[in-house]
């Protein structure tokens, strides 16, 4: 597979903060990458040192095939980094324009970018006239001006209205689905589970995982049950060696699965014992149950 | 290099502020042809200053260059503002994630610094000719071109000084900041001359350590023309004073000029790369 960015061993140090700690990643074309983290975990320094704009204390990274230089590399690239960052006195046009003429690429995708994000028919208005999520939104037609090999996204959708959220998820999942490879720091969990394959998650500047979001616990899923007769059914889970950790809440039991069984399969088990369930769900843990946990255990 | 051209054209051209300062300042650079049309005609005193030679060839070279520098504030509002409101709105940021280089950055700010100062000459120089040639007494064309070292001078003078307030732009980050920090500068170079002076040095040796100070080298590349005027040499003789100055643009001071716009376009560039941004 081609490999688009690979980090290795980076390290930043603001004074005696250390911001970002050894650490290593590497990105291939076509996969959706999230990258996770509390507030303060590093994700935008990571993002700021390999486009260019913050000096790494350690450590490399390297575009490409790492041949080809930092800023000359980021001509292919596509990134919006926490606020969109234009002139407020010029038009969204004449801003778009500016940065075709510094990534080298013809005007000519101006309007259909626009047209993409729904700004079209706001083209000669001023910067300053946009609404946050009209800036933000301008911010992803630019970064897409180049048609670029990775598009690269810091909390795009940071206080925007839920109106705003939605749009912006819209455009990102369309671009996703036109095969665009995309890094998406967020601290919002939900919006990484709905578009990322892969995830890195960092915490206090070091990482705690990164590969497929599918592999991130080595989980079975887990069972909500309900019966009449709640008391029989734990007892029963307790004794079955698939069986972990077995949870009452909310007139639900929750049976965390050491090992895989489908839900037939225990239906029919239960079943045979004389249970008979009123509820019977099986889910994985959702993105941010896997990382409330990972980051819990260390 | 003409893409960098092009980015900086984009940037300022499109922000009215800049464009009035640009056009006032041009504006102001012809306006100079209107001292020409200063006269006094009270009665038995008859005063016309386009007749007093200051319009003479090759004078008018050292005179417009000398007159028309103080202008200079007007693009430096421009430089210092076009440096430091990338700052302020962040722009600087998104101009290096695109695929802009520091290096190509800081580029692109000299060219414009260059281009600007190299127009105001043209400008100065085209002005000056016409005027001359409607109003000098001496229309030989080697008189005309002869001095044409101040235009030179005007053109060091510019960049020189265009570079400094770049680098205060860079520095302080704010505009207003950085014009103040200009005055203060100003202000500073005046009190070390007077210490120097106070507790140092006789006023030569004064004088030439000031030369190495970037405001005072600058100013020091083209001196006051007033002086030389015959006019004023006359007057002086009568009062018994003997006026004797050296005009003429030193190698030296160009030199010493060219140095500092080196030095300030070299600190931006090396204040730029190592700043987290």
């Amino acid at each position: 597979m081609e490999t688009i960015l690979t980090v290795t061993n980076l390290t930043k140090k603001f004074g005696h903060l250390t911001a970002v700690k050894n650490l290593s990643f590497t990105i291939e074309k076509g996969n959706v990458y999230g990258i996770l983290g509390p507030n303060g975990s590093g994700k935008s320094t990571t993002l700021g040192i390999i486009l260019n704009v913050v000096n790494r204390t350690a450590g490399e990274f390297s575009w490409f095939d790492g041949n080809t230089s930092t800023h000359e590399a980021l001509k292919k690239v596509g990134a919006i980094i926490e606020r969109p960052n234009f002139y407020p006195y010029m038009t969204a046009e004449q801003n778009l324009k500016l940065v075709c003429k510094i990534k080298e690429v013809s005007q000519d995708k101006i309007l259909e970018k626009l047209e993409l994000v729904g700004l079209l028919d706001r083209k000669n208005s001023k910067f300053k006239t946009y609404s946050l999520g009209m800036k933000q939104r301008l911010a992803i037609a630019s970064a897409l001006l180049n048609d670029p090999e990775i598009l690269i996204l810091d909390e795009p959708t940071n206080g925007l209205d839920p109106q705003g959220i939605h749009q912006i998820r819209e455009i990102i999942q369309k671009i996703a689905s036109q095969g665009t490879t995309i890094l998406l720091a967020s601290h919002l969990l939900d919006e990484v589970e709905k578009v990322c394959s892969h995830v890195v998650i960092l915490r206090k500047g070091e990482k705690l995982y990164s590969g497929p979001v599918d592999g991130m616990l080595a989980s079975h899923g887990f069972f909500e049950l309900r019966t009449n007769d709640m008391e029989a059914l734990k007892s029963l889970l307790e004794k079955n060696a698939s069986f972990g950790k077995i949870e009452a809440n909310n007139g639900i039991l929750t049976a965390y699965l050491k090992e895989e069984m489908n839900a037939e399969e225990l239906n029919k088990v239960l079943f045979e014992k004389g249970l008979v369930l009123s509820h019977l769900v099986k889910r994985k843990e959702s993105l941010e149950e896997q990382f409330l946990t990972l980051t819990k255990n260390n | 290099m003409v893409r960098l051209l092009q980015i900086e054209f984009i940037k300022l051209w499109n922000n009215r502020a800049s464009k009035v300062l640009i056009i006032s300042y041009f504006v102001l650079l012809t306006s100079i042809a209107l001292v020409a049309a200063i006269k006094f005609d009270i009665g038995p005193i008859k005063f016309h200053l386009a007749e007093i030679g200051i319009f003479n060839f090759p004078y008018i070279w050292h005179f417009n260059t000398f007159v028309t520098a103080f202008f200079k504030l007007f693009l430096a509002i421009i430089i210092v503002s076009m440096m430091a409101n990338e700052y302020s709105n962040k722009t600087i940021k998104q101009n290096l994630i695109d695929g802009l280089s520091k290096k190509e950055f800081i580029l692109s700010k000299f060219l414009t610094v260059v281009s600007f100062s190299l127009i105001s000459t043209v400008f100065v120089f085209v002005v000056s000719l016409i005027l001359g040639l409607i109003y000098s007494d001496f229309n030989e064309l080697s008189i005309i071109f002869s001095d044409l070292e101040f235009v030179f001078a005007f053109f060091i003078k510019l960049m020189g000084f265009f570079s400094f307030c770049l680098f205060l732009g860079i520095f302080v980050k704010r505009s207003a900041f950085a014009l103040g920090f200009l005055i203060i500068w100003q202000i500073l170079e005046g009190i070390t001359r007077g210490l120097i002076r106070w507790k140092l040095f006789d006023a030569d040796t004064t004088d030439t350590i000031m030369g190495f100070f970037p405001l005072q080298s600058m100013f020091n590349l083209i001196k006051e023309p007033i002086t030389r005027l015959e006019a004023v040499q006359t007057v002086a003789d009568q009062v018994g004073e003997k006026i004797t100055l050296n005009y003429g643009v030193h190698w030296y001071e160009i030199l010493i000029v060219l140095a500092w716009t080196a030095i300030f376009i070299y600190l931006s560039y090396a204040l730029l790369k190592k700043r987290d941004l």
